[in-house]
């Protein structure tokens, strides 16, 4: 009741509340009317802050005391040796040369025929193709060696991710204290913009495979232990306790009964982790990480569309191979439960056999011949593939360009140029005061707080008008990714064929790995801030679709049908009954979304976004820059935290006034 | 009408011991449970005032060998978490339970996983089967997680399958199988581990009624076929009054009454009972016992004989094609006499009085 009475006593007190944020607005623009280019903090792309370089001391300090500090040398060296042997490892295997041979243990006959074998045994004859097809490909773009790079880094990931995810989700599956402990720490691992942990990772892992790999499994982790434990958790209570009763221990009940119920999970479990792992691990090419990554971000830095795109189609494929391969796995496992698989483990032994003595004999003969062990150059098709996406995209850009670069005039115009110099032209105190005044009108008191500490430690940071160029882009982007996501969600959620049909596409923006979207982005729009926002809706548009679509079609049938029943239109019912009911997702999209185009916000730095994007970027490659890099990893986690708030205070806010109070009071 | 008492009745097996006796069982969900154990409060009181549920309260009963022991209850009343107390699948929180004088409440876990492997065993009412394995494993279970070699517990588990009537199913798994038939293989499954007492959880509410009856009849069956204790929960009045020897009626967690189905339904112990029992059709559960008067003077005592167990609607051919009145009597001793007046009562429902 009394926090009722406070809502009303505020709504009271602040009827206009419009016109207030229509005042606020107003000083803004007066301010910066009149203080233009005042108090703006311009930061130079080489010019450091004393803290920027206090913190690349801190960071030489961390590099000299290597082999010296205790915890390096007992702990975080072995870690790295440990992984670096492993990543060195399986390259041996397939992708380096090794065993002072001038080629791999396997060659590309050995390791499709391998791979083959395993999607056939563990999926079905049609995944196995593809397989076949799929890792033929690699090498039939003349990406063989780059291909299998990827492919070492991201299995020895996914290996060290599904023997520390696996366990974990168990656990959090069985104790609740447990899960409670470790769900922060998975969304904030998974919250994080990718890009930011990649550099404190070098400083601890050095650059090179180690770091990769660390990062790819932050990255891969969370998903496997929340799928396993969601998997434990589902099981139901009835069995289990049928199980309690005739008298199982712990031990009995999960493995005879909460590890088979969960099987299915947990591979979905394993399926995600797999995908996570082949992102990430192309990403990692900005420390270092070998492979199809840095075929890409090379290509990228030197604005070369054809062979971005050549890399990228391999991306592609590999990314489409293993999600259908262990989709199929999944499948395969209640398949053959309904099949009674029980009875026939005869034939399934020879079958088993059989596939392997096959793929044996691959094996043996790609160890012993180098026909077999390295891909025929007579069969590279990349440079045609290359000249082809050359020619298209020049094609594209000289017969779309007119448009392209009026979409792109226009909103950088019209609203990015805009919004950019009003918040880096005004002076900084302004706009911190503006912002928080906005925060309190349409969120909280906290809303408020938060903001006025993240914007003052963007100051303290040094990167005030860095921040606030991202800030502009990430707006502008935020708002673009929502228009699509509602008007998209809606009709996803409203029509079963747009359903079909779509749904299939946003899977694949899920799942293909980030760096892919910039290639014909790239092209079509060149390297300038709008391709990096461009890049970044297309990244977060799928989330906030399928957010908003599941939304809608979440609102009650019941509901539904009573407003067509009262004579509702089709604009009414979306606009009065579908959207309002589906508010909490909606918000839920918003911030996916905004998370989503923060964590582009490094990889628009590649394409010319500057600002943040670039602090970090170059902070990889320039080792005076690395302070400024860590600062700009920080200001970009800061911004997300404060707009995440902000959002969701407002929300809020929206919910009690939509309700007349909270719940149930 | 008169009303006998229990000793009157059923008198023959009250000398053995008990093979289960509840003493003064308590449950308590909520903080500081403990402290509830023996409050008089009602449970809208308790739980405003200490915030906890009682949801067993002061329960004491004892259970025959080889006697089907029903508890019934409506919804909230507490049965299946007093059924679930009996092998502490949830704890309770006072109170005393003796399985063939062994108190279960102080059994460590290894003694009461020794107990629930092979003492007692539970039907549940949404079956409980393990999706991935086949009927035959499912019924295997409980003898696999004893540890009994795979081929000495696939032969009984053989053994059981044919003994619910699942033969030619072994392989099949649970999602391929009908609600009964699934509830078949639960049934299977408790006796596997052949139990001193079987459990039954509501088993039959999710199925449908044809079906449900179905399966009251392979309970009684099977009763008669292995003699087994069983323990049986129910909100179904006439399922009860089918299967019970004794019947114990719950109301928000305690005992309302004890007794067999004609007692229950011939003398309820107060109008929570008679309400609940007013729709029965009373000739189909009582016996002469309960409708026999003294015999008048100079009234003719040579008509035909019937025992005072015999349930009326059995009798009513009889008494209403004798001209003389019907003689109850119990081993050669006259308790009695029964005429058409006496059974049209019964069956017109004027019964009370």
């Amino acid at each position: 009741m009394t926090a009722l009475s406070a809502t009303r006593g505020v709504a009271a007190r602040l009827p206009a509340r419009r016109y207030l944020i229509a005042l606020a607005l107003a000083v803004w623009a007066a301010g910066w009317a009149l203080l233009r280019g005042h108090d703006t903090f311009a930061l130079g792309g080489a010019e450091l802050t004393p803290l920027h370089g206090a913190l690349n001391e801190a960071m030489d300090a961390v590099d000299d005391s290597r082999n010296s500090n205790p915890l390096f040398l007992y702990f975080i060296n072995y870690i790295r040796l440990f992984i670096d042997q492993a990543v060195t490892a399986v390259q041996a295997l397939i992708s380096q040369p090794a065993l002072g041979r001038p080629v791999p243990v396997l060659g590309w006959l050995g390791v499709t025929g391998l791979a083959t074998a395993v999607a056939l045994l563990y999926g079905n004859r049609k995944v196995a193709l593809l397989t076949a097809a799929g890792f033929l490909s690699f090498g039939a773009l003349g990406l063989w060696q780059e291909s299998m790079d990827t492919l070492a880094l991201t299995l020895t990931a996914v290996a060290l991710s599904l023997a520390v995810g696996i366990p974990l989700g168990i656990w959090a599956g069985l104790s609740d204290r447990f899960n409670r402990l470790v769900t922060p720490v998975l969304d904030f691992m998974q919250t994080m913009p990718t890009f930011v942990y990649l550099a404190p990772l070098t400083l601890f892992f050095l650059i090179g495979p180690a770091s990769a790999t660390v990062a790819t499994m932050i990255y891969a982790i969370p998903p496997a232990i929340r799928i396993t434990a969601h998997g434990i958790r589902q099981v139901s209570s009835d069995t289990l306790e049928a199980g309690t009763s005739l008298g199982a221990t712990p031990a009995q009940a999960l493995r005879h009964v909460r590890l088979p119920m969960a099987k299915q999970t947990i591979i979905v479990g394993v399926n995600q982790t797999i995908m996570a792992a082949l992102s990430m691990a192309t990403i990692a090419a900005l420390i270092d990480a070998p492979g199809l990554g840095q075929t890409v971000l090379k290509a990228l830095q030197t604005l070369d569309v054809g062979t971005a795109f050549n890399a990228g189609l391999a991306i592609v494929i590999m990314a489409v191979v293993l999600d259908r391969v262990t989709s199929a796995a999944s499948r395969r496992v209640e398949v053959q439960r309904r099949a009674g698989r029980l009875r026939t483990t005869r034939g399934r032994r020879l079958e088993v056999a059989g596939v392997l003595g096959v793929a044996g004999v691959l094996a043996y003969l790609s160890y012993t011949y180098v026909w077999a062990a390295e891909f025929p150059v007579a069969a590279n098709a990349g440079p045609y593939v290359r000249r082809a996406a050359d020619a298209a995209s020049q094609w594209v850009q000289d017969s779309l360009v007119a448009y392209t670069d009026a979409v792109k005039n226009l909103l950088t115009n019209q609203f990015l140029n805009r919004l950019e110099a009003l918040l880096t032209g005004t002076p900084w105190w302004l706009v911190t005061i503006v912002a928080v005044v906005l925060a309190l009108l349409v969120g909280s008191v906290r809303a408020a707080l938060v903001t006025a500490a993240g914007l003052l430690l963007l100051v303290l940071l040094g990167l005030w008008q860095d921040s606030m160029v991202t800030l502009a882009s990430t707006i502008v982007a935020t708002v673009l990714v929502m228009l699509l996501g509602v008007v998209a969600g809606v009709w996803i959620g409203r029509s079963d064929r747009a359903d079909t049909v779509l749904r299939p596409v946003l899977d694949a923006g899920q799942t293909m790995p980030a760096f892919v979207y910039l290639v014909p982005i790239l092209g079509l729009f060149g390297a300038t801030r709008f391709t990096a926002i461009i890049a970044a809706v297309v990244f977060a548009a799928p989330v906030a679709i399928k957010l908003v679509a599941e939304g809608i079609r979440g609102v009650s049938p019941t509901t539904v049908e009573a407003a067509t029943s009262a004579g509702a239109s089709t604009w009414q019912l979306i606009s009065k009954v579908q959207l309002p009911m589906a508010r909490s997702a909606v918000t839920l999209a918003a911030s996916q979304g905004l998370i989503y185009v923060l964590s582009m916000v490094v990889v628009g730095g590649l394409v010319g976004a500057g600002a943040l994007g670039y602090d970090v970027v170059a902070g990889f490659s320039q080792h005076q820059l690395r302070g400024k890099g860590l600062a700009a990893g920080l200001a970009i986690v800061v911004l997300g935290i404060v707009l995440d708030r902000v959002m969701r205070a407002a929300t809020q806010r929206a919910d009690v006034a939509a309700h007349g109070g909270p719940h149930h009071k | 009408m008169t009303a006998p008492s229990v000793a009157e009745r059923s008198a023959p097996d009250t000398d053995v011991p008990p093979i289960l006796s509840v003493r003064e069982l308590w449950k308590v969900f909520g903080p500081k449970a403990e402290s509830v154990v023996g409050s008089s409060l009602s449970r809208k009181e308790l739980k405003e005032q200490s915030g906890c549920v009682a949801a067993v309260r002061d329960v004491s009963f004892e259970v025959r060998r080889g006697e089907v022991f029903v508890v019934m209850g409506l919804s909230g009343s507490g049965k299946s978490t007093l059924v679930r107390c009996l092998t502490r699948l949830i704890e309770p929180t006072a109170g005393e339970i003796l399985l063939d004088g062994e108190d279960v409440r102080k059994a460590d876990e290894r003694r009461l996983r020794e107990l629930r492997r092979h003492r007692m065993a539970m039907v549940f009412q949404h079956f409980g089967l393990l999706p991935h394995r086949c009927v035959l494993d499912n019924v295997a279970f409980g003898l696999e997680i004893r540890g009994v070699a795979k081929q000495d517990r696939y032969a009984r588990a053989r053994e059981v399958v044919g003994l619910v009537g699942l033969n030619g199913f072994e392989n099949s798994y649970p999602d391929q199988l009908s609600g009964g038939m699934q509830q078949r293989v639960g049934l299977a499954r408790a006796l596997a581990a052949d139990p001193e007492v079987l459990l039954f959880d509501e088993p039959f509410s999710a199925l449908d009624p044809l079906i449900r009856r179905e399966m009251q009849n392979e309970v009684i069956r099977l009763h008669q076929e292995v003699g087994k204790t069983m323990i049986f929960i129910t909100h179904d009045l006439s399922e009860a009054l089918k299967l019970g020897d004794r019947i114990l009626i719950m109301r928000d967690g305690e005992v309302v009454q004890v007794g067999t189905p004609d007692q229950v339904v011939g003398a309820p112990a107060d109008d929570y009972v008679r309400d609940f029992v007013s729709d029965v059709p009373r000739s189909h559960v009582l016996t002469l016992r309960w409708v026999m008067r003294p015999p008048q003077p100079g009234e003719p005592l040579d008509g035909p004989e019937l025992g005072p167990d015999v349930v009326i609607r059995d009798a009513v051919h009889a008494v209403l094609s004798a001209e003389r009145p019907v003689r109850v009597t119990d081993g050669g001793q006259l308790l009695g006499v029964v005429t058409s007046a006496e059974i049209l009562e019964v069956i017109a429902g004027k019964a009370e009085g």
